[in-house]
């Protein structure tokens, strides 16, 4: 069984359709990168899978349970750790604070945190709102890893970062995978997604138009899709994924 | 990890603070009609200014169209009335209808976010007034009397009205100390600094905000209500007027934004300006809005945020002191 699911799902803005008819899935362990250019609905996508959008139509699966109508906050108690896009801390809160709110029993304890984020470590006790948007961004991840999910979802992490920075974070992040976390990363920095994530699926429009392991599909195909410049020709992985 | 809420000094004015209540509950006693008149008026704006406090300060919800409620408990207090409620009993049931009509607002302003939840209160309000002006059945734009109160004898009917306000005033004082010092209260706060942070650490967003909507609609509609039955008389311009709102900002600004204390000091400072200077015409206005620039500027947190800062004394301590003693470790 998966332990995400979603079928078929679309999600509008008023009268604009941002995600149509979108169908994958995810088991314990694995890492999906949801690419594709800026409008194309991967944001929505993930807000909707962590309740902060009402889908439509469709259904959204977690563990053995249909979570479409639960509320964002219920999700968070299943197992869902949303790092939401344009990082949202607690700016009065320092680190350690903003750590610790999240924390909720597992794996996952303050230590564990500022060990797989090195860069926070000298700076736990720093307000959030005099840090540097690496470790901003750092903070999140690490304040959504404290609350014990069994699905991490990760919007934009490299957005509006310094490339040090983002080399610091994806360094973190493969830790984070190492150490067994189940992940759903939206990025837009495509080479950076492949080499993370297990599997690559692409929006375009609100639609996936394609879906595959990382290390089987070039990066060509994958751009070729981001731009929609072969939509036609490529064919969407099985609903299943390629489990 | 140690977690401390009350102090010596808060747990000594808390004492004190019920000694308070028993004292003004025998002001009837020791004082003419226009002393509880006018100490109505203070309950009143101690009212408004802890529940704009409770909005903005502690949740983020910079609402400027409290009026609304203010507004409707003033009206139902009418409405129950005509239909043979005891005009006290009106009063506090005028206070719980305005927490109900506020839940089906709450759906349509909480769709709003920052600025435009600010205008979307305000325009509710002035949807508000607007039909109660155009309804003669309460009296349209002339407004209306309050005629069920005159089978008391005046000064019998002063002093019911001054017990009225002071038990609201004192429920609702508890209710929102109560709230703030709850789990609920962390959430709000959290919910202020970040809303989105707030919901991806399981903060149970709309259902926190709604609660503190809803208290702040009993809360300004027990104002309004009490107000009706203390002048007897209203219209919807004044009731339903913007000026509700600027009080209530000029309250928790002057006295500091979410501080449970403050409101009351900037209330009570806003009773004096007003019992000094009201029969300045609209130097006074102009006073109060110097007033509110000056404090802003030197005290950026408000008098009280001043006091504490200075003297580091918290009376009514809402929060909680987080001391991190160890962390533990991570195990698989």
């Amino acid at each position: 069984m998966s332990l995400l699911e979603v079928r078929d799902l679309e999600v509008r803005h008023g009268l604009l359709q941002a995600v149509r008819g979108v169908s994958f899935a995810l088991e314990e362990g694995d890492t999906l990168a949801l690419v594709g250019a800026n409008g194309a609905g991967k944001s929505t996508l993930l807000r909707a899978i962590a309740g902060g959008h009402r889908p439509s139509r469709g259904q959204i699966v977690f563990g053995d349970r249909d979570i479409i109508r639960l509320p964002a906050y219920k999700r968070v108690a299943l197992g869902m750790g949303l790092v939401p896009e344009g990082r949202h801390l607690f700016p009065s809160l320092t680190v350690e604070e903003n750590l610790v709110v999240a924390e909720r029993p597992g794996y996952w304890t303050l230590d564990g945190v500022l060990e797989a984020f090195p860069m926070l470590a000298p700076r736990r006790k720093s307000r959030a709102a005099v840090l540097s948007g690496g470790e901003r961004q750092a903070t999140a991840i690490g304040r959504a890893l404290m609350t014990n999910p069994r699905l991490l979802l990760l919007d934009e992490v490299s957005l509006g970062l310094a490339p040090v920075a983002v080399e610091d974070l994806y360094r973190s992040l493969r830790t984070v995978i190492e150490r067994g976390a189940t992940v759903l990363l939206v990025e837009q920095d495509l080479g950076r997604a492949m080499a993370l994530c297990q599997r690559v699926a692409c929006m375009l429009e609100g639609r996936l138009v394609l879906e595959g392991h990382s290390g089987e599909l070039t990066r060509e195909q994958v751009t070729e899709a981001y731009f929609g410049l072969r939509r036609a020709g490529i064919e969407v992985g099985s609903r299943e994924g390629s489990q | 990890m140690s977690v401390q809420r009350w102090t010596r000094v808060s747990l000594l004015f808390s004492g004190a603070t019920a000694g308070i209540v028993v004292i003004l509950a025998l002001v009837p006693f020791w004082f003419g009609p226009n002393t509880t008149e006018k100490l109505t008026e203070l309950f009143v704006l101690i009212i408004l200014a802890a529940m704009w406090n409770a909005l903005a300060g502690y949740a983020g919800l910079v609402s400027i169209g409290q009026q609304a409620f203010i507004g409707i408990g003033a009206y139902a207090v009418i409405v129950f009335t005509d239909h043979g409620i005891n005009g006290y009993v009106a009063v506090v049931l005028a206070a719980l209808f305005s927490g109900l009509i506020s839940l089906p607002i709450s759906l349509l302003v909480f769709r709003l976010r920052g600025g435009q939840f600010a205008i979307g209160t305000w325009v509710v309000a002035e949807i508000f007034r607007l039909l109660v002006t155009n309804d003669q059945s309460i009296g349209g734009g002339t407004g209306r009397s309050l005629d069920a109160l005159n089978i008391y004898a005046p000064a019998d009917r002063q002093a019911y009205t001054y017990w009225v306000a002071l038990a609201l005033m004192t429920a609702l004082m508890l209710a929102s100390f109560v709230l703030l010092r709850s789990r609920l209260g962390g959430a709000l706060q959290a919910i202020r600094d970040d809303e989105r942070a707030a919901e991806s650490v399981g903060v149970p967003v709309a259902r926190a905000k709604r609660i503190v909507f809803l208290l702040a609609a009993v809360g300004c509609g027990a104002a309004g209500a009490i107000t009706m039955a203390n002048t007897l008389t209203v219209t919807p311009d004044s009731i339903f007027g913007i000026q509700w709102t600027a009080y209530m900002i000029f309250m928790v600004l002057l006295g500091g934004l979410g501080t449970f204390e403050g409101p009351v000091l900037g209330a009570l400072v806003l009773f004096g300006v007003q019992q000094e200077f009201q029969g300045s015409g609209s130097w006074y206005l102009v006073g109060l809005g110097a007033v509110a620039i000056a404090v802003t500027l030197v005290f950026p947190r408000g008098l009280w945020g001043a006091l504490v800062d200075r003297f580091n004394i918290r009376l009514m301590p809402v929060g909680h002191t987080l001391r991190t003693l160890v962390s533990r470790r991570s195990e698989s």
